[in-house]
């Protein structure tokens, strides 16, 4: 508490100056009064006044300013406030004494690295000890009073980029190199490290040490990650991990706050985040203020968590309060809806809006009983007291259809006569096949004659080649089957379904999809997989009107105990809008939020993949993937399905697979449905392979020997005329015409004839229609 | 050195009369690199078996010229058969057809037939749009759109701007991203810097490669061998004198005296900041007057890759010139590769960064510790001064290094090489590469190639992605 009460004495708020050139490095001095900026072209002393900067000194004098004021690092003297090191692009090191009388305050120069110095740091404790790390590799220890270095380090490998002293341990300090590694040293001990271990892939650009715990350090690297290390333990252990979304160029622990670390990036990416190295998804708090990549970062005072400085290539110098940070767990989106390849939907909305206005709720609730059709997902955080996190919860409801209802191969069979193979312009059988999948619950077969009729369709078809230009002047066109309007019906459709399941945001959003579809033009490239969805629409149904389930919330985040923090008072009253870049054409839905029927803070969005593929490219495109799928099914066992799609393919795919492959298909699939007794289906597969093979079994023993009815010889010619007794062989008993087609005859009479006419015949009379008395049976 | 280009137009006229008569045969110049004898190439081949594994996997086996040359150095073959593989083949933002256009716009911008003929082919293979191949007129707006960069980055690549790349990315009909502009820049730079190798050790077009017909045809004409043949001859006339030229004996013992006599200056050598500052311009200028004597702006003569280039006029350019307003120096600190350069094209062009990485540390760490007979010395010190010669022209300027290291290990005739090798690779001649270090070894001379061309690629690209960096701010 004291502390704290030395710390109030501080106060300001966000401000900034400009400077005159961009910042490589910023250092303030102990009692945060001050700060000093220094850069290739700059080096300044700052004082930190209540309503902003003053420019108290300019250290760079001279008529023509040498390289040893081109700084790469700066560090302020935490014990003697006069003084200063700076560590020089072209490998000197430099002490500037801020007492000296005269205009330059140079004291000491040396110039014993021979490549650039990233580094220096002064002894936290120690007044005339300063570290430095260079790009030759070496690290180096001086002792102010001396003129040249006590001690040389190798690190036996590549350049070094930190070296940082510990602030507990008196003879400790770490440092960084380009290869990944850290290395501990004692400052006593100039012949070896003490340990060393690998803590990223590519350079460690920084480490920082906790300023509490002994053991911490924490390390950012070009691999975007900061990990943070407990050295205490005999095996250095890496205890935190927080990805970024570029390089960590800096990284300084928050005074007071045990868990929090500030980090800056070295490109792209110019803001600075403030993390909870608990929570390494969102950053705790971000400060946007820099145009310009971050080059230095500090915390104003050592124990005062609520003021950073900033430097930067914009040539900025910030002071940044905590409590204007913009806190991007307010505004992230807690809402996903997602399909899955076998026609499941998951949906994951704020726990608030599954239950919140209980007229609907208990309706809800009410009319799905019973659990069997949720399969909730659980993660369970505790939550910490001393968090100050936002604690979102969100419910997170998976419907599945359902599975194959069918035990056993009825499904074989149904599909096997149902399936059309030819006789039908390609869109049409798939088209029809589809709906057969469909029909018995087979969604994932369903879909795959859906894609295959898309991919193959031709060129004419505007479906495809057409689409893409089209949408531009916002007319979109028909999808075959799928026009917009019936999508939209559809949509409505659940939309209706979805209001008893109480799910608000998605009605909404998908209402406000049907609005925009007219003006946006990228939302043509969504309808493949809203097409996909639609095949959903029947299970969705099904499931929700005969085995209902239970709506409520499967996942809950108890509330913390406390209420949360209110220190932003500018909440961003209305959400930004999520932009929409032309090559990702997301279904969004941000603009639905005024629409919403539970006003909420952050935004709602729904979004759905693009479509991966350009409308333009060739059918032969998809060749590779549909080959793939074909031995997919084979492999699973469904060779029903790879023969079908070969067989409705046709050309288009033939090629693409080998012979063997193809014939042993058909030969299982024959083989099945011979087995099923299917032998029509079976003929009609061996007709409409291609494969020699397969078509010859058609050919084999296609010979029939029969003898005469009269003469009771073999027939050898052909013909109906017996060449013996010159008689007409088969003659229809009933109708005593020669039968040319299908003919029938008794094995214990051999008399017979048509088809039909026996049949007729035998459900009058149970004698032969010859006469011979014989009692014939026709089963 | 006009002798030369008469020759060169000579021969080339004699050989498209004898290919009008008969067929003739394409191996004028037998082995992989004309500048380097063949047994010494073929019988260095200790590759490690990934390599080997790797050559048969993606490349069915065959070696290419290319290939057998850099395989000298079986260390670095490997990083860069990786890199060039995943910038070709592996998955990436630009469609595979792209990538080959790409390579030969860049290849042409040097007149590297071996290269231009060699990516026709593939591109051939690949089985679309094949009429692009009959010129740049024919390819879509869009790869035109790469013609303004391309031609800055072979020979001016201080001049790329963000205005460049604002050009490009801006919305519009023939847009690029910014993952495929990456892309596309890391071809253009890397296929730059290959025509350097292939000309800076003389590599023969592949035979195979001429065995084409189509388009590819009369792309690829044996005409096209006649570039070996002006080499041969060159070669002739230069072979001889100077292995056994009589002052060369002293030669080497010299420069390492001079890499010794350095290494034992640098620790009492206090020179002042502005001392190194005038070293450096110093180095720079005289970069100027290192011109291989003799050449006028030539008027490049009208071959058949000449149609995939566009404003052929557009040559190289010296950095600083006198009497003008020079462009601001690059401070390599200011922008590195490995802070800056990597991460930007690694996170447009996932993974690209680390091959990248992983063959400009193989470059310029390589070293198998001799030099000439001599063995057991730390050539880090040359490599070094290769390195930042070839950034110094490009003016790029390390704070930490002393220029005048360049000048005292870099002799006349290398520093013309150089310049000639990564400025106007297409001028080189056997000659250049015969005149210097004549008692060192080819494969040390293929070492000093490699090392041109990295520093070469690692610049362009600095100044690329530098300019793309600031168009994203």
């Amino acid at each position: 508490m004291e502390k704290m009460t030395k710390v109030s004495a501080i106060s300001g708020r966000t401000m900034f100056c400009h400077l005159d050139a961009p910042a490589n490095a910023i250092s303030v001095c102990r009692d945060a009064t001050q700060v000093v900026v220094a850069g290739r072209n700059i080096f300044k002393i700052y004082g930190l006044e209540e309503d902003g900067f003053v420019e108290r000194l300019n250290l760079r004098v001279g008529r023509k300013p040498s390289l040893n004021f081109s700084c790469a690092d700066v560090m302020w003297h935490q014990m003697e406030e006069n003084l200063l090191a700076t560590a020089a692009t072209n490998g000197a090191v430099v002490t500037w004494n801020l007492a000296r009388p005269c205009r330059n305050k140079q004291e000491q120069l040396f110039t014993e690295h021979k490549r650039t110095v990233n580094k220096v740091c002064f002894h936290p404790t120690e007044v005339n000890m300063l570290l430095s790390g260079s790009q030759d590799g070496f690290m180096k220890c001086f002792d102010l009073r001396k003129k040249e270095s006590v001690s040389t380090f190798s690190g036996q490998s590549e350049s070094v980029r930190d070296v940082q002293f510990s602030m507990k341990d008196y003879f400790t300090f770490a440092a960084s190199f380009e290869n990944g590694n850290v290395q501990l040293w004692d400052i006593r001990r100039p012949d070896r490290y003490e340990r060393m271990f690998t803590a990223h892939t590519g350079p460690v650009f920084c480490c920082d040490w906790h300023p509490e715990d002994r053991g911490w350090l924490a390390t950012g690297g070009r691999d975007k990650m900061v990990k943070v290390w407990d050295m205490s333990t005999n095996r250095v252990k890496e205890i935190y991990c927080v990805q970024t979304i570029a390089s960590v160029a800096r990284v300084k622990w928050r005074p007071e706050r045990r868990y929090h670390l500030a980090t800056c990036s070295m490109m792209v990416d110019h803001n600075i985040y403030v993390w909870d190295v608990r929570r390494p998804f969102i950053p705790f708090a971000t400060f946007e203020e820099h145009k310009d990549v971050t080059t230095g970062i500090v915390w104003r005072h050592q124990h005062d968590p609520y003021f950073l400085l900033s430097g930067s290539k914009d040539s900025t110098l910030y002071q940044h309060m905590f409590k204007d940070a913009s806190r991007p767990v307010d505004r992230a989106n807690p809402e996903g809806l997602c399909f899955g390849l076998f026609g499941d939907l998951a949906f994951a909305a704020k726990e608030s809006l599954m239950t919140a206005p209980p007229s609907v709720g208990d309706v809800g609730r009410k009319t799905y009983p019973g659990g069997d059709r949720r399969y909730p997902i659980f993660f369970f955080k505790k939550p910490d007291v001393t968090a100050q996190f936002a604690q979102v919860s969100s419910a997170l409801s998976v419907f599945e259809s359902e599975a194959g209802s069918s035990v056993g191969m009825d499904w074989f069979i149904n599909t096997a006569q149902s399936y059309l193979l030819s006789g039908k312009p390609f869109a049409e059988l798939c088209e029809h096949n589809a709906q057969v999948a469909k029909k018995l619950n087979r969604l994932q077969e369903s879909t795959t004659w859906t894609m295959l009729r898309i991919m193959f369709s031709e060129p004419a078809n505007p479906s495809l080649s057409t689409n893409h230009n089209l949408n531009k002047s916002g007319n979109l066109p028909l999808v075959n089957s799928f026009s917009m309007k019936e999508m939209s019906a559809a949509l409505n459709e659940r939309n209706k379904e979805n209001r008893q399941d109480n799910i608000h945001s998605l009605e909404t959003n998908l209402n406000n999809n049907d609005e925009n579809e007219e003006t946006e033009g990228s939302e043509g490239q969504a309808e493949y997989l809203f097409g996909d969805a639609e095949l959903d629409d029947d299970d969705l149904y099904s499931m929700e009107h005969d085995n209902q389930a239970a709506e409520e919330p499967e996942y809950l985040l108890p509330q913390e105990a406390f209420p949360l923090r209110h220190e932003i008072m500018d909440h961003p009253s209305a959400p930004e809008p999520v932009q929409e870049k032309p090559e990702s054409p997301h279904v969004s839905g941000s603009e639905a939020e005024s629409t919403c029927l539970t006003p909420m803070e952050s935004i709602s969005l729904i979004s759905v993949s693009q479509l991966l593929f350009s409308p333009h490219l060739p059918p032969k495109f998809f060749c590779p993937i549909v080959k793939e799928m074909l031995c997919y099914y084979a492999e699973q066992g469904d060779v029903q399905m790879a023969v079908s799609v070969l067989i409705v393919l046709g050309d288009r795919i033939r090629k693409e697979i080998d012979e063997l492959t193809q014939e042993h298909w058909y030969m299982s699939y024959i083989d099945l449905l011979q087995r099923f007794e299917l032998w029509n289906v079976s003929n009609e597969v061996i007709k409409l392979s291609t494969c020699g093979a397969i078509m010859c079994l058609n050919q084999a023993s296609t010979t029939l020997h029969i003898n005469c009815s009269n003469c009771k010889r073999p027939m050898s010619n052909k013909g109906w005329i017996c060449d013996r007794c010159h008689q007409c062989a088969s003659v229809c008993a009933v109708c005593h015409h020669v039968v040319k087609g299908l003919f029938v005859w008794c094995q214990g009479c051999s008399h017979g004839g048509h088809l039909e006419h026996v049949m007729e015949w035998l459900k009058q009379s149970k004698h032969c229609p010859a006469g011979c008395g014989h009692l014939c049976e026709y089963t | 050195m006009n002798e030369n280009a008469d020759i060169c137009n000579h021969c080339r006229n004699m050989i498209r009369e004898k290919a009008k008569g008969m067929k003739m045969s394409r191996h004028i110049s037998t082995g992989p690199s004309s500048f380097i004898p063949e047994n010494e190439i073929i019988g260095a081949m200790p590759l490690s078996d990934s390599t080997v594994m790797f050559i048969d996997e993606e490349y069915s086996g065959r070696v290419d010229n290319l290939t057998q040359v850099m395989g000298l150095h079986p260390h670095y073959l490997q990083a860069f058969l990786r890199c060039h593989y995943y910038l070709l083949r592996m998955d990436g933002p630009l469609p595979l057809h792209y990538r080959h256009y790409i390579a030969i716009m860049a290849a042409a911008r040097h007149q590297c037939s071996t290269l231009v003929c060699q990516h026709v082919q593939e591109f051939e293979q690949i089985g679309v749009c094949s009429d692009w191949l009959r010129g740049l007129e024919f390819c879509p707006q869009r790869l035109r759109n790469l013609n303004e960069i391309n031609k800055i980055l072979a020979h001016r690549p201080w001049l790329i701007t963000k205005q460049h790349i604002q050009a490009l990315v801006k919305t519009g009909e023939h847009s690029w991203s910014l993952a495929e502009l990456v892309h596309a820049v890391v071809l253009l730079a890397h296929f730059h810097a290959l025509a350097s190798f292939v000309f800076g050790s003389g590599v023969n077009p592949d035979p195979e490669v001429t065995e084409v017909n189509g388009v590819t045809g009369d792309l690829c004409p044996p005409a096209m061998a006649g570039l070996c043949t002006c080499h041969l001859t060159n070669g002739n006339q230069a072979n001889g004198n100077p292995l056994r030229n009589p002052n060369t004996g002293s030669e080497l013992e010299a420069l390492m005296e001079r890499m010794k006599r350095l290494l034992e200056e640098r620790e009492d050598d206090d020179a002042s900041e502005e001392e190194m500052f005038t070293r450096f311009e110093k180095e720079k200028k005289e970069s100027l007057l290192v011109v291989s004597a003799g050449f006028v702006e030539e008027v490049v003569p009208p071959s058949p890759v000449a149609r995939f280039v566009d404003d052929p006029s557009f040559g190289y350019q010296d950095f600083a010139r006198h009497g003008e307003d020079n462009p601001p120096t690059f401070k390599a600190q200011d922008y590195s590769w490995e802070d800056h350069g990597f991460s930007l094209v690694n996170r447009l062009y996932s993974d690209i960064g680390h091959l990248l990485d992983e063959k400009f540390r193989t470059a310029c760490d390589l070293t198998y510790y001799n030099m000439a007979s001599h063995e057991g010395v730390d050539t880090s010190m040359l490599r070094r001064a290769l390195f930042n010669y070839v950034h110094c022209m490009y003016g790029i300027r390390y704070d930490d290094y002393d220029y005048g290291e360049v000048n005292q290990l870099l002799e006349r005739s290398l520093k013309v090489y150089i310049k000639t090798v990564t400025c106007y690779p297409e001028r080189t001649t056997r000659r250049m590469y015969d005149s210097y270090w004549h008692q060192f070894r080819h494969s040390e001379k293929v070492h000093v190639n490699l090392l041109l061309m990295e520093a070469r690629m690692q610049a362009e690209l600095l100044y690329a992605l530098r300019a793309i960096t600031h168009y994203m701010t």
